[in-house]
């Protein structure tokens, strides 16, 4: 059945901001669907509110809503844009529950949008836990045993039916959100009202536990002639208990025989018929007991999903994209493999290899939270590995994870049986290396089987890592000497590092590299084909491995390298992947030969089609270098893909290896914050007062010479890792602790510091506020792209503060004051790319807080807000073309107002004890982009769940200084009906401006408090400017509760004046849509002060 | 020596000269002579090495790790290891899974079945791929020969020579090499018979009788030699021609039995099976050069339309272009190649399939084929008619 003709205009949703379980597979997943329509000559509109994704890409849609997933705002792009389909699978939850409550709504009916992929009464099928279970039990498939509970009574009820242990799973929510085990009545009490609270539907399921199983997934696709394939099939390493995101994951399936495995393919396609998934794919989660092989179906995702990412890595069938075409009408037969080129997509990939994907994790941002792994996904990202045997793929998965390990082990630590024993107990992201340990320490599979539940299958592949280790090491030792041709082959056979292999014989990684090469140990690169080589490749897919033959095609035209960022963690995802995708595209439009290198399954940058040729490989030293060697590229790009590729600049300079862009001596430069210091004066520029300390007591000393507060940082991170202000002594001590490892999080708080890697101690401009500014530079001239005002107060890492585009209030010299600096910063380091800088402006005076010249968090932000393909541009510049040539001339004027606003995973971590600070936590943003500042900051801010309440109760508290501003915030919201309160001193000021309002105390001073206030639901809003440090405490339990009941925190008196400024603009419909094309087309004026709707700060103060 | 245990070196040499160094594990005493060809599925290493489609081959597992399971008891799909040798990237020492098994390694052992692991699985394949499923002979590397590279060198010059030498899987009748010696009857699982079949035992898989078997049927299994008054004289309701190793065209006496009972009575063929019955109808059957190993391949019902992904296991193919003029069209074809994947007569009530409908290993979109050949069957019986 061909392509449907009716079909004119297909409306698209994505995911949203990034959180934690719904990362940037669905950037990947969504931008295969736009493509794939695209290219079947559908208009495709697009709604998707997150700026870093690719396929917000303003290019790649025919039109780019970058409006927040809310039905009314879905409702208003259909009524623009008339779509006769809405095709919402590709979007993970966030997509298909908007799909769902559009349905409902009537909306769907009412403009004639038909949905595809899924229909609706799919959808609650595979949602609706009871509905699922009658659906299974209709084809005789069994379910876990258990029942729905509305209230911790009907808990209970279930409980004393079926015992414990029970998992507890709320309906309609993603990545396991609130999702536990009980094994008591008190454990479950907690659990429900946790899990309750999750659910939107107010449901949760309690039912039999399974821990201990074995658990599955199979990818299944299916047409509308009924023709289903299973794509993948997924074994969790990780026993059920333990979320699919969080468990390390093999593919193929590897400990079921054929007899099993076809059983649960039979299951999987009765489920996928009897769900009615008609155009498309589901994920189906299986649960085996190992003892009788018992088979429970655990859940169905009748949409594109995680795993169905890793499938299409794993196996080089590009799900999404197909899944994108059934819809349309097209049956499997009538598509072609890729791959093959003259096979169709009807049919089940062959694996020649085995893939292994490993969580990362990021507990060291949330000091406090339970970093068990439960039922609940708590990983932020994940990496891939690819390799002939388990033990090459899990060696080569665990050193991608750039967490400080290589590999499986080079842990200094040994662990006794006992403490063995005890890591076990609850599994933890460190699981897997205390297997290791466990092995180590004498411990037999048996008795780690009984700990973990880990298949021995799986745990004999580890034990065959540690025995060849200790094989190798107790050669070394006895021996001499370095390890034998034939050793060293087997050592990497079974997935061992060069830095692993090092330290196992007492070199360094360089000596044992040259040893290695030296006796001819190089991987060969296989393809990734579908088939098992039963048919040729024609997209060239790689993954290294110690072979004979080597498949890399070789050619001889121009080409480059470009790095990838890696693993998703908090500081570094999406947004570094989109500059990565940009630039590739960018220079394959230049005939240039693009490769790609990477190693996190959920990307863009790792489809097969984005990159003249891909490898899926760890970012390590090692395993680029070999790449280069193989490929002796024209130049490699370390700019792009954050600070994984960056920290590889100097090594590979070394290596002679061509670096594009901006030398590697800059770079160096501008992350020692000794030569940037000198830098920085000598072009008679100002800097917060500040030193470096190599050791403890020298940080002290400078501390208390520069005066507290202090801000305290490492050099070379990321993310603000270890960043805090410190305002006393007291504060110091305890921040210096934690560094060196001696404090209460211990060595997983630890960052190297010392001579060579100092710390830095700056004066932390209090009442400053912040900017950043991005740039690009050809050497010869430098133009600014983007310059955003930070909307939260200073001392909030620029990944996690609100910022809006252009700034509003700023005065003009102040504006050309940090331009002018930019500019001369990226010259005299003769950046050739892209350069972010970030400034503080207190009392008009600019200092700058640090130049960073590689492609930065906010340039996809930049590029949507402007329209300008910043990183595409940037790598044109690498490649040698000059701004001239690119016409890029000058500073485009902004034409209308965008505002980043940002997504914090505190929900996920409900103990700890964090708020935002200079250390980067939030996981994702949302853009909100308008003609005027108030719908543009309101659109962000809806966003990311965090709606500006239409009425209720306000609470003002500022500083002194913000006092005569406050006024009309006070004044709008009092005419929007909204009841005040306010803290003592703002209240007094209020009051003699003619306010009535009631006084509540700040945190824990007295009755009524505003954190009671907030956690009893009776405030809606927030307006709290920082109160120095003092207060500080105080705001950071305001924000707790604020987070908790999830309502809007403001924390500047331009972030109240742009709330107030939106509420009043918004009226009933929450103001226009607007389409990246028409807001980049536009012909309209460039902004103008009137235009914003806000009073500026400069205007508040003066008047 | 290696860091961790293996088996004594092994070369397996190919026809075209290419040689592969491994480690050997199995029944060293063995060695490996055949067809060597490759097999992309990624489950179900102990049916594929009890095939007894497999006689004469050397049998080549894409996928890397085989013995992850063992080899459970009852997944074999004969009495015994078929293969001539086998060739692995891995062989899993330990083993996984709820039910009983034993260990690959040992099985093969006791089968006398000589295994290589460690060698680049991929390369081979794609050799394979690319020059056509090659003779080679896989043996132990004699401890001697092992310590000189010239000596090793020699030593695999010589085997690949021996593989030249080995008969052409073209022209080779091995059915003989599996079938029964006598006559056989398998009773339904439960209760009387429903139907009876008459199966022509080429080298039958387990799972195939075991399916009719289950459904009802009386399973009476003869020699692939068997004559079509043989046939006839069980009084079966349909006749099975089973799967089996070999050149179709070298079964001269079961083309002409099943050219006999063609229209006499309802006919099921399965892969070896199909080609001897498109040869009965006067088609032809020709050498694919790398034939058809998996468990992913997909196949059309050129009737209705409709995929179904299928477990093949194939060397030879019938020639389309030969069936015009016979009673026979082709039902189904390869959607990987278009080669002819069923053929049937509804005028004469044969049916047949290249591909296994009983899997084993495999997926089991096409288990309905067997059932609705019995559904036909239901009719009356010829001579009661």
């Amino acid at each position: 059945m061909p392509r449907r003709d009716d079909l004119h205009t297909i409306l698209l949703l994505g995911s949203g901001p990034i959180v934690i379980g719904q990362a940037c597979e669905f950037d990947y997943s969504g931008t295969q669907a736009v493509r794939a329509l695209k290219a079947e000559g559908y208009r495709v509109v697009l709604v998707n509110n997150n700026p870093a994704s690719v396929m917000t890409d303003p290019r790649l849609a025919d039109r780019t809503y970058v409006e927040p997933l809310l039905p009314a705002t879905v409702e208003r792009v259909i009524e623009r844009e008339r779509p006769q389909a809405l095709l919402a699978t590709m979007g993970g939850q966030t997509a298909l529950n908007l799909a769902v409550r559009l349905a409902e709504s009537g909306v769907l009916e009412r403009y004639s949008v038909e949905l595809l992929g899924a229909r609706v009464e799919t959808i609650r099928m595979a949602e609706d836990r009871q509905l699922f279970e009658q659906t299974m039990r209709g084809i005789g498939i069994a379910t876990p045993r258990g029942g729905f509970a509305r209230s911790a009574e009907q808990a209970r009820a279930v409980a004393r039916a079926i015992g414990f242990p029970l998992v507890l799973r709320p309906s309609f929510t993603l990545g396991g959100s609130g999702g536990a085990v009980a094994r008591s009545f008190e454990e479950l009490d907690r659990a429900v009202r946790w899990a309750l609270d999750q659910s939107p539907a107010g449901q949760v399921l309690v039912e039999e536990s399974l821990l201990g199983w074995k658990e599955f997934e199979l990818e299944v696709m299916r047409d509308r002639a009924d023709n289903a394939v299973i794509v993948c099939g997924i074994e969790n390493l990780d026993p059920m208990g333990i979320h699919t995101g969080d468990s390390i994951t093999v593919a193929p399936v590897q400990t079921l025989s054929d007899v099993e495995y076809q059983a649960m393919r039979d299951d999987a396609l009765k489920a996928i018929r009897a769900l009615g998934i008609e155009t498309g794919g589901c994920n189906i989660q299986f649960a085996v007991d190992p003892r009788d092989g018992k088979r429970r179906v655990i859940e169905v995702n009748p949409r594109v999903s995680r795993s169905s990412a890793l499938a299409s890595k794993a196996t080089g069938f590009p799900i999404a994209k197909i899944a994108a075409r059934l819809a349309v009408g097209y049956t499997l037969d009538e598509l072609r493999n890729d791959i093959t080129q003259v096979t169709p997509a009807s049919f089940e990939p062959a694996l020649d290899y085995v893939v292994v994907k490993v969580p990362r994790f990021a507990f060291e941002k949330f000091p406090g939270a339970d970093d068990t792994l439960t039922t609940q996904m708590k990983s932020v990202g994940e990496t891939m590995a690819i390799g002939r045997t388990f033990a090459e793929a899990l060696g080569k998965g665990l050193r991608a994870l750039e967490d400080g390990g290589s590999g499986l082990g080079l842990d200094p630590q040994l662990r006794d049986p006992a403490a063995v024993r005890e890591a076990l107990r609850q599994a933890r992201p460190d699981r897997i290396r205390v297997l290791r340990d466990g092995y180590r320490a004498g411990l037999t599979t048996e008795e780690l089987y009984a700990l973990t539940a880990i298949d021995p299958w799986f745990l004999n592949g580890i034990r065959a890592m540690v025995e060849a280790e200790e094989e190798l090491r107790r050669r070394c030792a006895t021996r001499g000497g370095l390890p034998s041709r034939a050793e060293l082959r087997e050592a990497k056979r079974l997935g061992f590092s060069d830095r692993q292999l090092a330290a196992l014989c007492g070199v360094d990684e360089r000596t044992l590299a040259e040893h290695r090469r030296a006796q001819g140990v190089r991987p060969v690169y296989k393809a990734v084909d579908t088939c098992a080589a039963e048919f040729e490749a024609h997209t060239p897919y790689l993954y290294s491995c110690y072979e004979d033959e080597d498949e890399a095609p070789r050619t001889d035209r121009r080409k480059v390298v470009i790095l990838g960022s890696g693993p998703n963690r908090i500081g570094q995802g999406i947004e570094f992947d989109t500059c990565c995708v940009e630039a590739a595209l960018a220079l394959k439009q230049q005939g240039i030969e693009t490769i790609m290198v990477n190693c996190n399954p959920e990307t863009v940058s790792t489809d097969y089609d984005v990159a003249d040729r891909l490898y899926f490989e760890p970012l390590t030293f090692e395993d680029v270098m070999e790449i280069l060697h193989r490929e002796r590229p024209d130049g490699v790009i370390v700019t792009l893909g954050g600070q994984t590729p960056l920290s590889l600049a100097r090594a590979l300079e070394r290596e002679g290896v061509p670096i594009w862009g901006t030398p590697a001596a800059s770079i160096d430069i501008a992350e020692d914050r000794e030569k940037f210091y000198e830098l920085v004066v000598k072009l008679g520029l100002r800097l917060p007062e500040g030193a470096m300390a190599t050791d403890p007591v020298q940080a002290l000393q400078h501390a208390a010479r520069i005066g507290y507060p202090v801000l305290v940082r490492p050099s070379y991170v990321l993310g603000g890792r270890a960043m805090t202000i410190c305002d006393n002594e007291d504060d110091l001590r305890a921040a210096l602790a934690g560094m060196t490892g001696e404090g209460p999080q211990g060595v997983a708080s630890r960052v190297e510091f010392g001579p060579g890697r100092p710390l830095l101690i700056d004066r932390f401009l209090e009442e400053a506020l912040e900017f950043d500014v991005d740039l690009l530079c050809d050497g010869r001239q430098a133009v600014i792209c983007g310059v955003m005002q930070h909307i939260e107060h200073a001392g909030i890492h620029s990944g996690d503060s609100a910022c809006i585009l252009p700034p509003l209030g700023v005065q003009k010299h102040v504006l050309e004051a940090m331009a002018d600096a930019a500019r001369r910063l990226a010259l005299t380091l003769r950046v050739v790319g892209p350069m972010n800088v970030q400034f503080a402006v207190q009392e008009d005076r600019v200092y700058v807080l640090e130049a960073n010249p590689r492609s930065s968090r906010t340039i996809p932000f930049v590029s949507r807000a402007t329209g300008r393909p910043v990183a595409g541009l940037a790598a044109l510049l690498m490649a040698g073309k000059t701004l001239a040539e690119l016409e890029v001339t000058e500073e485009p004027p902004p034409r209308h107002v965008s505002v980043k606003a940002c997504a914090f995973p505190y929900h996920k971590f409900p103990g700890s004890d964090v708020y935002p600070g200079p250390e980067m936590r939030s996981t994702g943003e949302s853009m909100g982009a308008a003609f005027r500042f108030g719908p543009a900051f309101a659109k962000a801010y809806a966003g990311i769940g965090e709606p500006l309440p239409r009425s209720g109760a306000a609470c003002l508290s500022v500083r002194e200084q913000d006092r005569m501003g406050l006024v009309p915030v006070a004044t709008r919201l009092r005419a929007l009906g909204f009841s005040l309160f306010a803290t003592e001193g703002t209240a007094q000021f209020l009051r003699e401006h003619g306010f009535s309002l009631e006084v509540l105390a700040r945190a824990g001073g007295g009755s009524p408090n505003v954190v009671e206030r907030i956690l009893a639901r009776q405030l809606q809003l927030v307006l709290s400017t920082p109160l120095g440090p003092r207060a500080r405490r105080d705001d950071e339990a305001i924000r707790r509760a604020c987070v908790a009941a999830g309502i809007p925190f403001l924390t500047t008196l331009e972030a109240g004046l742009a709330a107030v400024a939106a509420l009043r603009e918004l009226g009933d419909r929450g103001g226009d849509v607007l389409c990246l094309q028409e807001l980049h087309e536009r012909r309209a004026q460039p902004l103008a002060g009137p235009v914003l709707g806000v009073q500026l700060r400069v205007a508040a103060d003066h008047g | 020596m290696t860091l961790l245990p293996s088996g004594p070196p092994a070369l397996l040499a190919l026809e075209d000269g290419t040689i592969a160094r491994g480690a050997a594990f199995g029944c060293l005493r063995g060695e490996g002579v055949g067809e060597v060809v490759f097999h992309t599925g990624m489950t179900g290493y102990p049916e594929i090495l009890t095939d007894p489609s497999y006689c004469g081959q050397i049998v080549l597992l894409t996928y890397p790790h085989a013995g992850n399971y063992g080899m459970p008891d009852g997944d074999g799909e004969s009495s015994r290891v078929q293969v001539a040798g086998l060739v692995v990237r891995e062989l899993c020492r330990s083993r996984s899974g709820a039910r009983r098994s034993a260990r690959l390694e040992q099985v093969l052992e006791e089968a006398g079945v000589l295994a290589v692991e460690g060698v680049d699985t991929r390369m081979i394949t794609r050799r394979l791929r690319t020059r056509g499923a090659l003779r080679g002979v896989l043996a132990l590397l004699p401890p001697a020969v092992a310590a000189s590279p010239a000596d090793e060198q020699g030593f695999g010059a010589a085997l690949m020579e021996r593989a030249r030498a080995i008969p052409l899987m073209e022209g080779s009748e091995l059915t003989t090499r599996v079938t029964l010696s006598a006559p056989e009857v398998l009773e339904p699982t439960a209760g009387p018979p429903r139907l009876c079949l008459a199966a022509l035992h080429f080298g039958a898989k387990r799972s195939i009788l075991a399916h009719f078997v289950a459904a009802g049927c009386r399973v009476t299994l003869l020699p692939a030699s068997a004559s079509a008054e043989q046939v006839l004289d069980t009084r079966p309701d349909g006749v099975l021609l089973s799967n089996g190793p070999g050149d179709p065209a070298a079964c001269s006496s079961a083309v002409a039995a099943t050219r006999a009972l063609l229209g006499r009575l309802p006919i099921f063929g399965i892969c070896l099976g199909h080609q001897i019955l498109a040869l009965a109808a006067g088609a032809r059957t020709y050498k694919l050069p790398f034939g058809h190993h998996g468990a992913n391949h997909p196949v059309r019902d050129e009737r209705t339309g409709q995929v179904s992904i299928t477990s093949q296991n194939h060397g030879f193919s019938v020639d389309a272009a030969s069936l015009s003029g016979t009673s026979m069209r082709v039902t189904h074809r390869s959607l990987f190649d278009g080669t002819v994947e069923g053929i049937a007569s509804d005028e004469l009530r044969a049916y047949a399939v290249q591909y296994h409908p009983e899997a084993a290993p495999g997926p089991h979109d096409a288990v309905p084929l067997m059932d609705e050949f019995l559904a036909r069957l239901a009719h009356p019986r010829p001579w009661e008619r």
